[in-house]
């Protein structure tokens, strides 16, 4: 019999395969590099020579650090607000029915499928008119738009996959509505919010369109970075920072990866 | 015999649709209780307006003589084992089972000895430490009568708990379930649309169709004597004859009921009848016959001689067996 799976792809898909592969990923590399090189006015390739005294230099500076900061918490607290939102909002539209419910889930998804841009010229605006001066919850207000997608997107994914008479069963044995949240309906979903959250946190980190226009004079560290580029000086500094970006954002989605992975274990367990 | 459930005029409505039509009912402690019917006739939305499930939309409930309507089910002291079990797949058996218990506040080592014992009480005794995942159907069946049953409900509901199983494991899982509720004295509440089930596990059986009662009663009086066409044919099939023909055996102009086992082939002095097929059903052998236009389902006792197909034969019953109903729906 015949399987595609067996058959050996011809050698010409197989380079083509591994150029589309390191177009995509040399880039990141040589940005790895140049975090080593002893050049510090321009990227000059192959680097003059490799040096590891950059990740000593950005130690010490304060901007980075205040940027890192930044961050840190506006990414912290927008996912905090859209794992509140986003649950709250898979449970509505996936336990009830009422009137509107498909254009709630479809206005929810909405930001993300927005451009950035016009997300932010749109939050601008409407600071301007409310008179609301910029400021970190402006960031973090940005942010939470598309924050609570993923949130959203992940648990009413995993709500779907969790049998109703769950909830029933435990009311049924006692439990309120509190309790019943507390100990079905977190367990059941807890690995899907996390994944949502961690993907969260990643988005919100290295955002960039949307705080442009809801930064005012504050820079997270995308926008740090954005701004270093032009400088002429210590531009090495910019790639070490680059490099801590890709680690703090690639391990929470590798994370987000194998946490929904094994979830249909979790929750389909019961049928 | 106190009153265990009362339903007085009880409907539940959705949107157009009357699941739940002007039910009058009661159901007496201590009682094995069954609602029968077939799908969509409203017998699973009783059950869950007495779990509290479902509010209804007219009339009133009583649970042991306190008003349900307004009572979450949390508050009821009733449990339900749910059609497909809807045991926690996060948590062991045993923490499934004292899951009741936990929510009350008991602590942990008295609440898992109730959790053993219930384990126990159903023929799972040191199960505890599985997860649900790695039980079969029948097992996860019993863990999910013990989770309910560990609660000590005064009335205990059951929703298809037998559907899901095969035969042989239904039947065994009859007798116990009938054991258990003599035993433990606990109302039973049991819906299901297999009226062989009904019959033999049931005091009682409400027969239910389009949202409403059609019959209540003891399984041999709704088997011998069904009110209407309905529960006839549903309740174990039976030759139902048009007021017509009737007219001729009985004298009164109604529809009646001859269940198949009543008629016998007879040597002289019978009716005269056809032979059209039979099929072998081991225990029995069904015959079909035509009499006088009149197609009838004859139930021939194992050993009997089998009259080939196009046969004529004749046969007869005893006038008693003939039952004329009182509704003509």
């Amino acid at each position: 019999m015949r399987s595609d799976r067996n058959a050996r792809a011809p050698l010409g898909l197989k380079i083509a395969a591994a150029g589309g592969l390191a177009f995509l990923h040399l880039p990141i590399l040589l940005i790895f590099v140049y975090a080593f090189t002893t050049e510090e006015k321009s990227y000059q390739w192959p680097p003059p020579g490799l040096t590891a005294k950059w990740l000593a230099v950005t130690w010490n500076r304060p901007d980075v650090w205040e940027a890192l900061g930044l961050s840190v918490r506006v990414a912290a607290i927008s996912t905090v607000v859209a794992m509140v939102l986003g649950t709250l909002c898979a449970a509505a539209v996936s336990r009830t029915r009422f009137f509107g419910r498909e254009t709630i889930s479809l206005l929810v998804i909405l930001p993300i499928a927005l451009p950035g841009i016009i997300t932010g010229i749109a939050l601008r605006s409407a600071f301007n008119i409310a008179d609301i001066p910029f400021s970190f919850w402006t960031i973090v207000l940005g942010h939470a738009t598309f924050c609570v997608v993923v949130v959203y997107n992940n648990a009413v994914a995993r709500f779907r996959r969790t049998s109703s008479s769950l909830i029933e069963a435990s009311m049924d044995l006692g439990a309120d509505g509190f309790q019943t949240f507390r100990h079905v309906v977190l367990p059941n979903i807890g690995t899907a919010l996390l994944a949502g959250g961690m993907l969260a946190f990643a988005l919100s980190f290295d955002e960039v369109i949307v705080t442009t226009f809801t930064a005012g004079q504050q820079a997270t560290l995308p926008i740090w970075m954005l701004e270093e580029l032009v400088r002429p000086r210590q531009r090495p500094v910019t790639n070490v920072v680059a490099m801590v970006v890709v680690l703090v954002t690639f391990l929470p989605i590798l994370a987000a990866y194998y946490l929904t992975r094994d979830g249909d274990r979790v929750a389909g367990a019961g049928k | 015999m106190q009153t265990a459930v009362a339903f007085s005029k009880v409907s539940r409505h959705f949107g157009q649709v009357r699941a739940v039509d002007g039910v009058d009912l009661e159901i007496g402690e201590g009682e094995f209780f069954a609602m029968l019917g077939p799908s969509g006739s409203g017998k699973t939305t009783c059950l869950r307006l007495i779990a509290g499930f479902e509010q209804p939309t007219f009339g009133h409930i009583e649970i042991f003589g306190e008003t349900a309507e307004g009572v979450p089910p949390y508050r009821r002291n009733v449990n339900t084992v749910f059609q497909d079990y809807a045991l926690f797949p996060h948590l062991s058996v045993a923490d499934n089972v004292a899951y009741g218990p936990m929510i009350r506040g008991v602590p942990r080592a008295a609440r898992m000895k109730a959790a053993e014992e219930a384990l126990e009480l159903v023929q799972l005794p040191g199960y505890g430490a599985r997860q649900p995942g790695q039980l079969s159907g029948g097992q996860r069946q019993r863990v999910a009568l013990a989770r309910a049953l560990v609660n000590k409900p005064k009335v205990l509901l059951l929703d298809e708990p037998l559907g899901a199983l095969d035969l042989k494991l239904r039947e065994q899982m009859q007798e116990e379930l009938k054991t258990l509720q003599r035993s433990l004295g606990i109302t039973f509440v049991f819906v299901t649309h297999d009226q062989g089930e009904a019959l033999s596990m049931a005091d009682r059986v409400a027969v239910f169709n389009h949202g409403r009662i059609m019959q209540v009663g003891a399984p041999e009086e709704i088997y011998r004597a069904p009110r209407s066409r309905f529960v006839a044919d549903f309740v174990g099939s039976s030759n139902i004859l048009p007021p017509e023909a009737v007219e001729r055996f009985a004298g009164r102009k109604a529809w009646a009921s001859l269940r198949p086992e009543s008629i016998r082939l007879a040597a002289t002095g019978g009716r005269a009848a056809t032979v059209l097929g039979h099929s072998y059903l081991g225990a029995a052998t069904r015959l079909t016959v035509d009499m006088d236009g009149q197609r009838l389902t004859v139930l021939l006792p194992a050993g009997a001689d089998v009259p080939a197909n196009g046969t004529r034969i004749e046969i007869e019953w005893k006038a008693s067996d003939l039952h004329v109903m009182e509704d003509d729906t």
